[in-house]
């Protein structure tokens, strides 16, 4: 008897362990008589309800410093926070005074004839959430906390050209290059780069930034909304800014960030369920997305900026058997691909797809047919690549045909026992499989065989020097995903196809001319890019390196993709943005 | 004494296959963000440091550092140079991965563990009645019920749950909200409504498990020579069960039961990630997503220390159970 009891005492010691904390457990039962009241007590919480806003973010934000963010998403959340002088506009991407109290331009003085410096005029009327002024200090600090060389600053490239920050009065703040820079809107304008402020951050300079953990989970901002609560990686509990800039903004007295999860129930949580009112980035099949949005509780909103999902053709030999030192790499030429060094053979993989179909299947209203790497804003879109939007497979054939490749018992092609045999890969997305299935059968068509390949997202995109799968190393003959540039001037970005710009050891790959092609030709028109002056002038070299590199097939443009994300129908006042942060004009949200 | 030094072979093996993983804590970033940037911060972070230095660095600040940093709180007494004492970081939220993993134990537990409890609490009846009248019609469609627990995955049955439960008939939340805090009856019901899903989920897969066992386990007792000879007695069937079989089949189970424990503090990765319950699950897909290799150096370490730790109170066990064990 005496072993019995000991035996249900552990039992019951055990039970204890897991439920401890939880004496409420018993009410469940005997409460049941108190129903009435809580529905009340419901009632009663409708009104604060229809005054919080619940976004959804399936990847969970993990500081609220977009200095020191690890993604998209953490510059996004951070965003209701800490803003930028000026952002870019829903439409097209023109930039709109934000912080400051216009754009500075030549006309009204605020840039420099020489192109060397730029000044900011700010808005006086700014107080930070802690009550205390907005001045061109914080704007100074900013500067110097990004640009320190211990940090490891995720924007520091906005910074790069900088010499200095000057502050010129209490609101008025002149940015100084190192040289003449035709562009000068990088610093301070858009989501990356927004002011932070200097009494809160002054000890967190340089190396010290890492031990800031209040700082950065919790900064102070001029935003619409102030942190409450911060779980990192879970959740975060924002309440309205009583010092915003705006009176009767913004309408939300509460915001609900969430996060984790994937990218459908996100969907599912918006569209179908209603439990949240906005959900980001929902890249899931067109068809699935359809369904939900029957149930008439949101709707999806698609703001294009600059992404462009394109396959990369690798223009040196990327043969297992060559070895690391030689392995996809450029080797001033002498490395050449096979057979994806001819010209024709790369217009043939481009005739070949049906772009129109690969959006229906995989992208519907959030991508259109693309032929260009630079697809927007609209003033730098080439037209003279049309061509590719008509599936044209005789044409591919033919060229084919005439360049001397000539198709084998089993329908592949081949030239002096070269066979066109291709690796294709990409990361993993269903969205992205689909493309690379149906790519393959058209290239299945014109006589290439395709051997397909995906890649986990973090490790593709990933840059670990030891990892043969990574998008620099570029494994494979041809690789598929998204790319863009930061804000609205391409004009960095079309550097990354100058020779110098190759990966390979002597960068640690780290480097931007991902299909390795490389042209005097070319180096030439960014080199006069750089030192021209007028815009219209600049416009016309921008749409020429466009071409160069659409017309000699380094990259092989696809879809222009649009972020997607879904709404619910009673939030109104959403701008979707494909240039700035989703939730750059958040302050005008409301509800009705 | 044999515990310490397999937990050290295992911290070490962790932290060398984190390091060979070819993951990258600057994946995640906007591809617009320059490669020379991202090198940067990765030289910041530390990841490009040679493995023995990575590791005698992480062994320093989760052994010595941590521990240090703990009686500070408790006694608030500072113990040499405290400020510049580095606690173990977390290369996404740059803040302390043991503040993480603290922030997330509470839902964790609560839902993970509480569906551990629910589970033991259907599975042993279950498993005793079946066992006790096998074949029966109770003893078929137990086993019935169990087959399907245990043969469909949580990904599967939860799906199915929000799709009935949240889509269709709009009852139950699907999203569990980590900021709800208990504090009066409407409050409590929200967080009963938003457990329930996941808790049967997961009790149903962990019962279905357990109750094939105790079943077994059992059965196994019912022929014994002690079972008949207590029947010879003239014994009632119900003390026969009650006061013998019961005990005896419970030395397994409870083993099983024990070393089970374990697995709620890792979480239940997936079905955290359905409810999006953000628990240890969460935090540790989280964390490999981003290559952030002290906390998951961190949280797997801890989860090894758990397990060495329940596998010897398992042991314990035995002896308080059954009084022939003896340990010398």
């Amino acid at each position: 008897m005496r072993k019995h009891i000991c035996f249900i005492g552990l039992l019951l010691v055990t039970s204890l362990l897991f439920s401890c904390g939880s004496p409420q457990d018993s009410e469940i039962a005997t409460d049941s008589s108190t129903g009435e009241s809580t529905e009340n007590l419901e009632s009663v919480e409708l009104d604060g309800d229809s005054r919080t806003l619940k976004i959804l973010y399936w990847q969970a934000p993990s500081i609220l410093n977009p200095y020191l963010s690890s993604g998209t998403k953490d510059i996004e959340s951070s965003s209701l926070i800490v803003e930028p002088l000026a952002r870019y506009d829903s439409a097209d991407g023109e930039m709109v005074p934000w912080l400051a109290s216009d754009i500075p331009t030549m006309e009204n003085g605020g840039l420099a004839s020489d192109y060397r410096s730029i000044t900011w005029k700010l808005r006086t009327d700014i107080i930070w959430s802690d009550g205390t002024p907005f001045t061109a200090d914080d704007v100074v600090f900013t500067w110097m906390y990004c640009s320190n060389e211990e940090f490891g600053c995720v924007s520091s490239n906005a910074f790069k050209d900088v010499a200095q920050v000057v502050a010129v009065d209490t609101h008025t703040v002149r940015v100084e290059f190192t040289k003449p820079m035709y562009f000068p809107y990088g610093p301070f304008v858009g989501s990356l780069t927004p002011i932070i402020q200097k009494e809160q951050f002054k000890d967190c300079l340089g190396a010290a930034a890492q031990a800031c953990t209040d700082q950065n989970f919790n900064p102070v901002g001029t935003g619409p909304f102030m942190v409450e609560d911060f779980k990192a990686n879970d959740v975060i509990t924002f309440v309205a800014n009583p010092n915003y800039r705006e009176e009767g903004k913004p309408y939300f007295q509460k915001v609900i960030f969430k996060g984790g999860g994937e990218a459908s129930s996100a969907a599912r949580a918006v569209l179908e369920t209603g439990e949240f009112d906005y959900a980001w980035n929902l890249q899931v099949e067109p068809e699935v997305l359809e369904g939900m949005q029957d149930t008439g509780n949101g709707e999806l909103l698609t703001g294009f900026g600059s992404n462009v999902e394109r396959i990369m053709v690798n223009q040196t030999n990327n043969d297992s058997s060559l070895g690391r030192d030689r392995r996809s790499l450029y080797l001033d030429g002498t490395n050449p691909h096979p057979f994806l060094s001819d010209r024709n053979v790369r217009r043939a993989l481009s005739l070949a797809i049906n772009r129109s179909i690969l959006v229906e299947v995989g992208y519907g209203d959030t991508g259109q047919p693309m032929c260009n790497v630079i697809p927007a804003p609209s003033k730098f879109v080439s037209d003279e690549n049309e061509e590719c939007k008509t599936q044209n497979i005789e044409e591919a054939n033919r060229l084919l045909d005439e360049a001397g490749w000539v198709r084998g018992r089993d329908g592949v092609r081949e030239k002096d026992g070269i066979r066109l045999s291709m690796l294709y890969q990409t990361s993993t997305n269903s969205v992205r499989q689909d493309t690379q299935a149906l790519v393959k059968e058209w290239w299945s068509q014109i006589g290439v065989e395709t051997e397909l390949r995906h890649i986990d997202g973090a490790v593709f995109f990933g840059s670990d020097q030891g990892s043969p799968d990574t998008l620099g190393k570029f494994y494979a003959d041809v690789q598929m995903y998204t790319n863009n540039f930061e804000g609205i001037d391409p004009s960095e970005y079309v550097e990354s196809w100058v020779c110098e710009e190759v990966p390979g050891p002597h960068n640690d790959w780290n480097a931007s001319n991902i299909p390795r092609g490389c042209s005097m030709e070319f180096d030439a028109l960014v080199e006069q890019l750089e030192i021209t002056e007028e815009p219209q002038d600049r416009i016309a070299i921008i749409k020429q390196i466009n071409d160069f590199v659409v017309q000699n097939y380094w990259e092989i443009p696809l879809i222009w993709r649009a972020r997607v994300s879904a709404k619910s129908v009673s939030l109104k006042g959403v701008k979707m943005n494909g240039w700035d942060s989703e939730l750059w004009n958040v302050a005008d949200w409301y509800r009705e | 004494m044999f515990a310490i030094p397999t937990l050290i072979v295992i911290s070490f093996v962790l932290y060398v296959l984190l390091d060979l993983a070819p993951s990258d804590p600057t994946g995640n970033l906007p591809l617009t963000i320059p490669p020379e940037v991202r090198e940067k911060i990765r030289d910041q972070l530390g990841v490009n440091d040679p493995i023995h230095v990575g590791y005698l660095k992480w062994m320093r600040q989760f052994f010595i550092n941590e521990p240090l940093h703990f009686i500070e709180q408790a006694t608030g007494l500072s113990i040499g140079d405290s400020s510049e004492r580095v606690r173990v970081v977390s290369f996404t939220t740059r803040s302390p991965v043991v503040d993480l993993i603290l922030d997330r134990l509470p839902q964790t537990l609560w839902v993970v563990g509480l569906s551990y409890v629910v589970g033991i609490l259907i599975a042993l009846p279950i498993g005793v009645i079946s066992a006790y009248k096998q074949y029966s019609w109770f003893d078929q469609i137990g086993t019935f019920v169990s087959m399907v627990g245990f043969s469909v995955p949580t990904f599967f049955t939860g799906l199915l749950l929000i799709i009935l439960f949240s889509s269709t008939l709009g009852w139950l939340p699907s999203i569990y909200d980590t900021t709800l805090r208990v504090t009066d009856f409407s409050s409590f019901w929200e967080q009963v409504k938003q457990m329930i899903m996941p808790v049967t989920v997961l009790a149903f897969y962990n019962a279905a498990q357990l109750s094939r066992f105790m079943r077994a386990s059992v059965l196994e007792n019912l022929n014994q020579d002690y079972v008949r000879t207590a029947r010879a007695k003239g014994m009632k069937d119900r003390a026969i069960l009650v006061g013998h079989i019961l005990q005896n089949s419970m030395l397994p189970v409870v083993t099983m039961i024990a070393l089970g424990v374990p697995t709620i503090f890792s979480g239940a990765i997936i079905t955290e990630q359905i409810f999006r319950v953000n628990g240890l699950g969460h935090l540790l897909i989280h964390a490999i997503q981003n290559g952030d290799i002290y906390l998951i150096q961190s949280l797997t370490f801890i989860f090894a220390v758990l397990i060495v730790l329940f596998n010897l109170i398992a042991d314990l066990l035995y002896g308080v159970l059954d009084p022939r064990i003896k340990y010398t």
